[in-house]
């Protein structure tokens, strides 16, 4: 029961399968060995809403289930023991999950995320209670570091480097802060974490906190997650009410507390010092590094930030050792990375692969490919700080170097795919436009830069590009790339230049020949209806809404380019398709 | 309005809250930040307005006009723009007749807010109506929805 899931009645599915169980006399005989419970995320959003049926061991998993299929399930399947065929999840689901590896999501969609004593019983605050009752910071720091694990927010900075460093400052007091501020675009792996498992997240802020020394942590999230917000307030509730938080943890001479913070919505806010300026109250702007947080952070404080699905990572690798966890993925990036897979792909939903998968096998395999038969154009990673990756590079490993090498970055984990019918300019377009809306405005490349470089795409999609519009877009872009203050206008241009490095011909298209080969910037349409398919229905006309069309019943219209305000209203409605555009 | 403001002041004092803690409160007990809030926190807090004001707004949370009675948010996410939220977006704007630069009906019936991203992506367009989530969106069905909201409110 992930946001999509609840989206897709999760809620009402799951009241049915209480009342029919109850019905059935099934709770009150069975109580011991049956249970109904919600949990996070399940992965394949597409096949929403899921459910998982566990009968002795065995699992059977139904798709798209509505309240009123509930009561076959329970009388055919839990009661007759015999599933009901017709309903359950095909192949797709196992291609879905073949491919992936599961570490931070294992436990998504197994526990319940109200209940700590389901994530107990799986294990749970047993790697805390291990830590602080029989290992010293140092161990924690170095098995960290053996375990290679690198910060998931985007950068990729080591994460044991990163206590070791928070450890060496020198202060009495010290911050340790769960980056949930999940702002890019196309992304919620965080709040899948969150919403499904977000005891793992406190887990790895305690272990966090003891290793670098710190006795008070604060996750900061967006107000926009109400979901989120809501089970990390019952998780910390029982937590504290298990001492696991508060004063000496498991009896040791540790305390340790955790507050929530609400985001207010700004994206820059992901950045470190902007974040901080934000838990403090005041306006998020970023400062310029050094002094970084591990030295001088909150209120002046050392404060390590770690993002939620870095610190998810950290209960699993001490449960199960650095050199299991660093046995998957690539020589420098180790372990496994949550994405986001959306965009035009057939099973949309939340995948977790080893680093150094190929996105070959993350589309076609694990996504099952393109979405009504289309061909795939690009793949878009690390949202607007990211790249398009072409088709062409499919083979490509998905790891931090090569992503980076490819001109795309990692990033949180957004994965967004795109075919044939989204237009590479446009999507850069989109881009700018966001960061130059999120720009804080303090540093001049990135406020001017920003807005400048999306007058220039503006002008483009609009019928209105000149020569020369390329390489002042490149040169421009470098300049904000190179001499903006945080990483927010620093990674701004790379939609730009990634798109301009692989889909060059689309620019020049626009700006020559005043056409858009994806067929989306509207303003370089132009619609006509094809005669010999016209009927005459006038359906077009009506929906007109300058009134550029004209013509009688039963005969083919006609679309006046001078009133026709290229909305699209005709193509849309013409069930014959006789409305051209080109 | 005084009582709720003051007893939001009250609170700051005891948490040694700041100027989001402050916004945040006012917007969940008032809907918007009334100008009245600023300065009463301002004469209060000794805190200057533009100070207040700047917070307010740096913050996409923060509205300083109050809502319409209901809210409509359409997602602009990426998956939600590749797959058409520009065309939602624009025919919500004009189904519900919407003036240039303003969010909210003349009538104060509706609010269309934009947001970055609602994470559920496989849904794509997503719009939500008071909260309730329309998947897959369609602008004709939605524009039908909201007509015969308005009409029972008429």
């Amino acid at each position: 029961m992930g946001p999509g899931g609840i989206a897709a009645g999760g809620k009402e599915v799951l009241g049915s399968f209480r009342e029919h169980l109850l019905k059935a006399g099934i709770f009150a005989k069975l109580k011991e060995k049956c249970s109904s419970h919600q949990v996070g995320c399940l992965g394949l959003c597409a096949r929403d809403v899921l459910v998982e049926v566990h009968i002795n061991r065995n699992k059977t998993v139904y798709q798209y289930v509505k309240p009123d299929m509930v009561e076959r399930i329970v009388s055919e399947h839990i009661s007759g023991g015999k599933p009901v065929e017709e309903w359950l999840a095909d192949d797709t689901f196992k291609t879905f999950y073949g491919k992936q590896m599961k570490i931070v999501l294992a436990d998504c969609g197994k526990v319940d995320p109200e209940d700590i004593n389901s994530y107990i019983y799986s294990g749970g605050y047993e790697p805390t209670r291990e830590v602080l009752t029989s290992w010293i910071p140092d161990d924690v720091i170095d098995e960290i570091k053996t375990s290679g694990l690198r910060g998931r927010g985007g950068a990729g900075f080591p994460t044991g480097l990163k206590w070791e460093l928070a450890r060496r400052s020198k202060s009495e007091i010290k911050y340790i802060i769960c980056n949930a501020d999940e702002g890019d675009p196309g992304a919620f792996m965080d709040r899948a974490v969150i919403e499904g498992n977000p005891h793992s997240v406190i887990e790895g802020m305690i272990i966090g906190a003891f290793a670098i020394g710190s006795n008070k942590g604060y996750v900061y999230i967006r107000a926009e997650y109400p979901l989120a917000v809501e089970r990390l307030k019952i998780a910390l509730k029982q937590a504290y009410e298990r001492r696991f938080l508060g004063k000496n943890i498991f009896n040791t001479s540790f305390s340790f507390d955790i507050d929530i913070k609400l985001g207010a919505g700004a994206f820059v806010c992901g950045e470190e010092t902007a974040l901080i300026a934000s838990i403090e109250g005041q306006r998020g702007m970023p400062r310029p590094k050094p002094p970084f947080p591990i030295s001088k952070g909150l209120w002046q404080r050392p404060t390590v930030i770690n993002n939620v699905e870095t610190l998810a990572n950290i209960p699993y690798i001490i449960r199960k050792g650095a050199g299991w966890y660093s046995s998957f993925g690539t020589e420098k990036s180790k372990g496994t990375k949550v994405f986001a897979l959306t965009g035009k792909i057939r099973n949309t939903g939340l995948i977790e692969v080893p680093m150094g998968i190929s996105l070959r096998e993350i589309i076609y395999e694990i996504g099952g490919g393109i979405e009504g038969g289309k061909a795939l154009k690009a793949v878009q990673t690390g949202g607007p700080s990211g790249g398009c990756i072409p088709a062409s590079m499919l083979d490509l490993n998905v790891d931090y170097e090569s992503l980076a090498k490819a001109g795309s970055i990692v990033g949180s984990g957004g994965m967004i795919v795109l075919d044939e019918d989204n237009c590479m300019v446009n999507m850069a377009k989109y881009f700018i436009q966001f960061t130059q809306a999120e720009s804080c405005g303090k540093c001049v490349p990135c406020r001017v830069g920003t807005k400048r470089l999306l007058e220039i795409l503006e002008r483009i999609t609009k019928g209105q590009g000149r020569d020369g519009d390329i390489e002042r877009l490149e040169r421009l872009c470098n300049g904000v790339k190179n001499t903006s203050l945080c990483g927010l206008g620093q990674t701004a241009p790379n939609p730009i230049l990634s798109t301009i490095r692989y889909f060059r011909e689309e620019y020049e298209t626009h700006i020559r020949d005043k056409k858009c080969p994806a067929k989306v910037c509207k303003d370089l349409l132009i619609y006509s209806i094809i005669e010999e398919k016209c009927k005459g229905c006038g359906t077009c006309m009506k929906a007109c809404p300058s009134g550029a069309i004209t013509g009688d019943k039963k005969k083919p219209h006609k679309i006046d380019p001078n009133k026709c305000i290229r909305c699209g209203a005709c193509f849309d409605v013409c069930k014959f398709k006789s409305v051209g555009r080109d | 309005m005084n009582d709720i403001l003051l007893n939001i002041i009250e609170k700051y004092r005891k948490k040694n809250g700041n100027i989001i803690f402050l916004l945040q409160e006012t917007q969940e007990a008032l809907g918007y930040i009334p100008k009245q809030a600023i300065d009463l926190f301002s004469e209060e807090l000794n805190i200057a307005p533009s100070r207040i004001y700047g917070v307010a707004t740096f913050y996409s949370q923060f509205r300083l006009k109050p809502t319409g009675k209901n809210i409509i948010v359409a997602c602009c996410g990426t998956a939600c723009h590749v797959k058409g939220a520009e065309k939602i977006i624009n025919g919500l704007r004009k189904g519900l007749e919407l003036a240039e630069d303003e969010d909210t009906t003349p009538d104060g019936e509706f609010t269309l807010e934009e947001i970055a991203c609602l994470g559920t992506c496989s849904f794509a367009p997503v719009v939500l109506v008071n909260s309730a989530v329309y998947g897959k969106a369609n602008i004709n069905a939605l524009l039908k929805k909201i007509g015969s909201k308005r009409k029972k409110s008429a």
